[in-house]
């Protein structure tokens, strides 16, 4: 029997506010633990929630980018656990009317282009942060109640495929949305993911089992793999699937049961008496949608058909929000889209992964790249000269002219000094001269490479062909 | 004695140089410790901190500073939120609990330059109707130290009645502020949900809980309400509606007024005492120029099933936060789960675990639509009965309680029992609407009994209009226990 694996994933990204989700506390990375904090975080006797507005925009406009639609009233409940990560010991949601309902995402798995639909957005809160040491439990509550939205996908997945090409086009449409910043290493970004099986053919779907709290798209992947096959042969063997929560243990390549239906949690959801509804205008919608940054999709276009660029250049600029976002900010200074385009995929990239900088943190900026590129255009410098440019003003930064000619990178098309350099090659490469003069053309290219190395690369190419041409008679 | 004063009388007096708010503190802190250990209302008082507050309440005045309450102590019921003070709410799973921060409510007092008292005791969380249901202390009823001050208020009520403090702040979530004041005979007001910052107030039932004041007179607790009330941020169930100045607005008649009698408020059971003197106090309202019709609330009589679903189930996710973790008490255990338990099962008391335990249960997975989903399409139908009473009249005269102040003891057997005395409160709670409760009579064991009049939503002008002028009419308030 032919088996079809049904994924859904609920991806859990943390939103780019200032402050909490209910409170005025600061939302950063990386603060000294428990500093960011105040009796509402805290959980303390008395303290009340009042909604940031901001993660409300935010969550809204994910829908919009999403194509959901947004409820003109919404309400927040109250989910019910014990754990040292909730303060409250109950975390603030919405569970039967969130924010935005419905909604898809296209994108292309392996060269076919795909939609998957979403059932639904809602906003909440973020737990605290526990750190298990031997004997103890430490927690840190800076990310207590940070805000955080849930996108809910419906199973529409049928391959790692899939869900790796929906992560990663949702992770791109929240990074240019400036939802969030989505660094899986900070944990922006995290997923439960359920996958059940059933014979191809069959409507119903099979019973779920959910993997809790990934962030690793690698890791996703690999889990989804595992568990498609492992539900697959104990179907085949006989046996049936128990709707359970399982763990990934990465080490072992293997998911493992955590949780059966029988001991799965009551969270006794109720409406948060401590909140009132939110209610969205249909005007404040549109406000939202017109506010809209341009997507991906819409920015490769907008490459390829206004300046010019080849399809895959505009692919590899758009991957990343923040590569893009350098890109156009280079094309208002310079015209060289192309050039830039180039280096931007060469140099600047293979130094961004040999560094391991970011281009934000890295000395170089648009205006300098931008200067670069006018220095190739205009004959000033070399191909070669503007990568070992661009990796100073990349890792020390400074003025790019300046540095040309500090380091005397600036081509050579001076004649005295290429007559010389060209006499040099032809007096010392008899057979090539005689090569050349044979009809064999491409013996020109050894002649070149001598006035090449005798100017150590800062002959200008274009002008040594012309002379050496001419010396020899052709 | 200034402790037995008003705060209309000590304003007067602090305004003219009369006293100083020194002296009054001093006459307030001398009753406490000649009284005090027999009423037992307060669980906590700094007396050197309360005399400095009233210094710098004095040094302001002679700057220039003025204000109806600068200068003038007020006790606050043990789960408001004062910087720097313990905050129990009587229990011992709060015990060791510094408050890092001012209640709202608190805040506004503190602004005004009142001082702020010693902590008032209470029901355990506000769960009761006695005062009994303190993990930390006992208190009595000032008229017959035998009997219940009444509660969750108890302490609140106990003081004022006592003249160990001036005026108070309470809470009343299903009649926490009205009860007590009528067992004990002083005036209790519950403001309209949202007319009062809860912020700071720890929360019993988030839906229900509203803080008011606990005073001598109708005219003090309108000083008092006036102060605390108004629109908070940090309350998103705070209303934005312009406070009026409550004390201004007080007349000495009635006349053009409608008052209703709701017919479902003399229920069956009811003390015939306490139900004489409440007809004798519609009637004096009659004379005092109120036009008397008659209303109905149908649904009054499930307030009660409809209170503890809504009220414990609230309470079940309020009082989660109290793990041992960070603050109060921690009984350890080999896993948080075990540390919880023990924690809770160490710190909570009985009412307090009974009522968390109905509140799980109802909102349970199965249970959740035949309990809480229908009790607050009920709660829709109460406060309906409501708007259709108030388009007849102005205000709604009623019993606060079926019976005056019951022994010690007398009902703690039967929870269901003690449950039943909140009948005539618990609707107006659930309506979300306000009511007061003054003096009017007292039984033929000189126990107070209450009247209560309840107004429209945000209509607190009303109720302590009635009142004002009812009282100005009778002496009940006038009337002091003996020590
Ligand atoms: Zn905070």
């Amino acid at each position: 029997m032919k088996y079809e694996a049904c994924i859904g994933l609920e991806t859990h990204v943390m939103q780019k506010t200032q402050t909490k989700m209910f409170c005025g506390c600061k939302h950063e990375y990386g603060a000294k633990p428990n500093t960011n904090v105040c009796p509402v975080c805290l959980g303390y006797p008395g303290a009340l929630p009042v909604m940031n507005a901001r993660a409300i925009e935010l969550c809204c406009k994910a829908g919009l980018l999403l194509g959901c639609g947004i409820n003109p009233r919404s309400k927040w409940d109250r989910k019910n656990y014990f754990y040292p990560d909730m303060a409250k010991n109950y975390q603030i949601t919405q569970a039967d009317e969130p924010l935005c309902l419905g909604g898809q995402l296209t994108t292309e798995v392996a060269g076919e282009t795909k939609t998957f639909t979403i059932e639904r957005i809602h906003q909440e809160e973020n737990a605290a942060k526990n750190t298990h040491i031997s004997g103890a439990s430490l927690v840190d509550y800076n990310r207590a109640g940070t805000a955080l939205m849930e996108i809910v996908s419906n199973p529409c997945m049928h391959s790692s495929s899939d869900a790796l090409a929906y992560m990663t086009a949702l992770k791109q449409i929240m990074e240019y949305g400036g939802i969030s910043d989505c660094d899986l290493e900070k944990g922006h970004m995290r997923s439960d993911v359920n996958v059940s099986v059933r014979p191809v053919g069959q409507k119903e779907l099979g019973a779920k089992v959910e993997i809790k709290n990934m962030n690793s798209f690698g890791f996703i992947v690999e889990a989804i793999e595992y568990e498609i096959d492992r539900q697959i042969g104990v179907i085949e063997n006989g046996g049936t699937i128990d709707q359970e929560t399982r763990g990934y243990d990465t080490d072992r390549g293997e998911t493992f049961s955590q949780r059966t239906k029988e001991d799965a949690h009551d969270y006794r959801y109720f409406p948060e008496p401590d909140l009132l509804p939110v209610e969205i205008s249909a005007e404040q919608i549109e406000q939202w949608r017109s506010e809209l940054p341009e997507l991906p999709a819409q920015r490769r276009a907008r490459y390829v058909s206004e300046l010019g660029l080849p399809e895959y250049d505009a692919g590899v600029l758009t991957a990343e929000k923040a590569v893009s976002e350098f890109f156009d900010e280079t094309c208002q200074k310079t015209k060289q889209y192309k050039l830039v385009s180039n280096y931007l995929m060469g140099k600047v990239a293979s130094l961004v992964t040999e560094k391991e900088i970011s281009i934000a943190d890295s000395e170089l900026t648009a205006e300098t790249l931008a200067q670069v590129a006018e220095l190739v255009a205009g004959g000033t410098i070399s191909s070669s000269a503007a990568n070992e440019l661009i990796e100073v003003l990349f890792t020390e930064g400074g003025d790019p002219k300046a540095i040309v000619e500090e380091k005397g990178m600036a081509q050579v098309s001076d004649d005295s000094a290429l007559e010389i350099w060209a006499d040099e090659a032809i007096a010392g490469n008899p057979k090539a001269v005689e090569a050349y003069k044979a009809g064999n053309a491409a013996s020109i290219n050894a002649l070149m490479g001598c006035v090449m190395k005798a100017s150590r690369g800062k002959a200008n190419p274009p002008a040594v062909i012309a002379l050496l041409k001419k010396k020899l008679g052709a | 004695m200034l402790n037995t004063k008003t705060i209309a009388e000590l304003s007067a007096m602090l305004a003219a140089g009369e006293c100083t708010s020194v002296d009054i503190v001093s006459d307030v802190l001398a009753a406490i410790n000649a009284r005090d250990g027999k009423i037992g209302a307060y669980l906590t008082l700094d007396r050197d901190d309360a005399l400095a507050q009233a210094k710098a309440a004095d040094a302001a005045r002679a700057t220039g500073t003025t204000g109806a309450l600068l200068g003038i102590p007020v006790a606050i019921k043990d789960l408001l939120n004062v910087k720097g003070q313990p905050c129990t709410c009587g229990s011992k799973i709060l015990e060791g609990y510094s408050a890092p921060y001012d209640a709202t409510a608190v805040a506004k007092l503190r602004e005004t330059g009142a001082v702020l008292l010693g902590r008032v005791n209470m029901d355990e969380f506000a769960m009761g109707s006695s005062t009994e249901n303190s993990g930390l202390g006992k208190t009595v009823n000032p008229w017959d130290a035998e009997r219940v001050p009444g509660g969750s208020s108890g302490g609140s009520a106990a003081c004022v009645a006592a003249d160990e403090a001036v005026a108070a702040l309470g809470s009343d979530t299903g009649g926490s502020i009205r009860q007590p004041a009528a067992f004990c005979g002083c005036v209790g007001l519950k403001p309209t949900y949202g007319r009062v910052s809860r912020y700071g107030l720890t929360a019993f039932a988030s839906s229900l809980d509203q803080i008011g004041p606990l005073a001598k007179t109708v005219k003090d607790a309108a000083l008092l309400l006036g102060v605390v009330s108004g629109h908070d941020p940090a309350d998103s169930t705070s209303i934005d509606v312009p406070v009026p100045d409550y004390a201004a607005a007080l007349t000495d008649d009635l006349k053009g007024m409608k008052l209703g009698l709701p017919k479902e408020y003399f229920v069956e059971g009811m003390d015939p005492e306490v139900e004489a003197a409440v007809r004798a106090a519609v009637k004096k309202c009659e004379e005092l120029g109120a036009e008397i019709v008659d209303v109905s609330l149908p649904n009054a009589k499930y307030a009660i099933a409809v209170y503890y679903i809504i009220a414990t189930a609230e309470a079940s996710a309020n009082l989660a936060r109290f793990d041992g973790i960070r603050y109060g008490l921690r009984e350890d255990g080999a896993d948080p789960i075990e540390l919880y338990g023990k924690t809770r099962a160490a710190g909570f008391g009985p009412e307090v675990k009974r009522r968390i335990i109905l509140g799980t249960y109802v909102l349970s997975s199965g249970y959740y639509d035949a309990y809480y989903l229908r009790a607050q399409k009920v709660r829709t139908l109460i406060r309906n009965d409501f708007i259709e009473a108030f388009k007849q009249c102005d205000a709604i005269l009623a019993p606060v309680t079926p019976t005056p102040a019951y022994k010690i003891g007398e009902k703690t057997g039967d929870p269901l029992k003690m449950y039943l005395d909140d009948i005539l409160t618990t609707p107006v709670n659930l309506a979300g609407n306000c009511a007061l409760s003054v003096p009017c009579g007292f039984s033929s064991d000189g126990l107070p009994i209450g009247l209560q009049i309840i107004g429209d939503s945000f209509k607190e002008a009303n109720i302590l209009k009635v009142g004002h002028a009812y009282e100005q009419a009778t002496d009940w308030h006038k009337q002091k226990p003996a020590f």
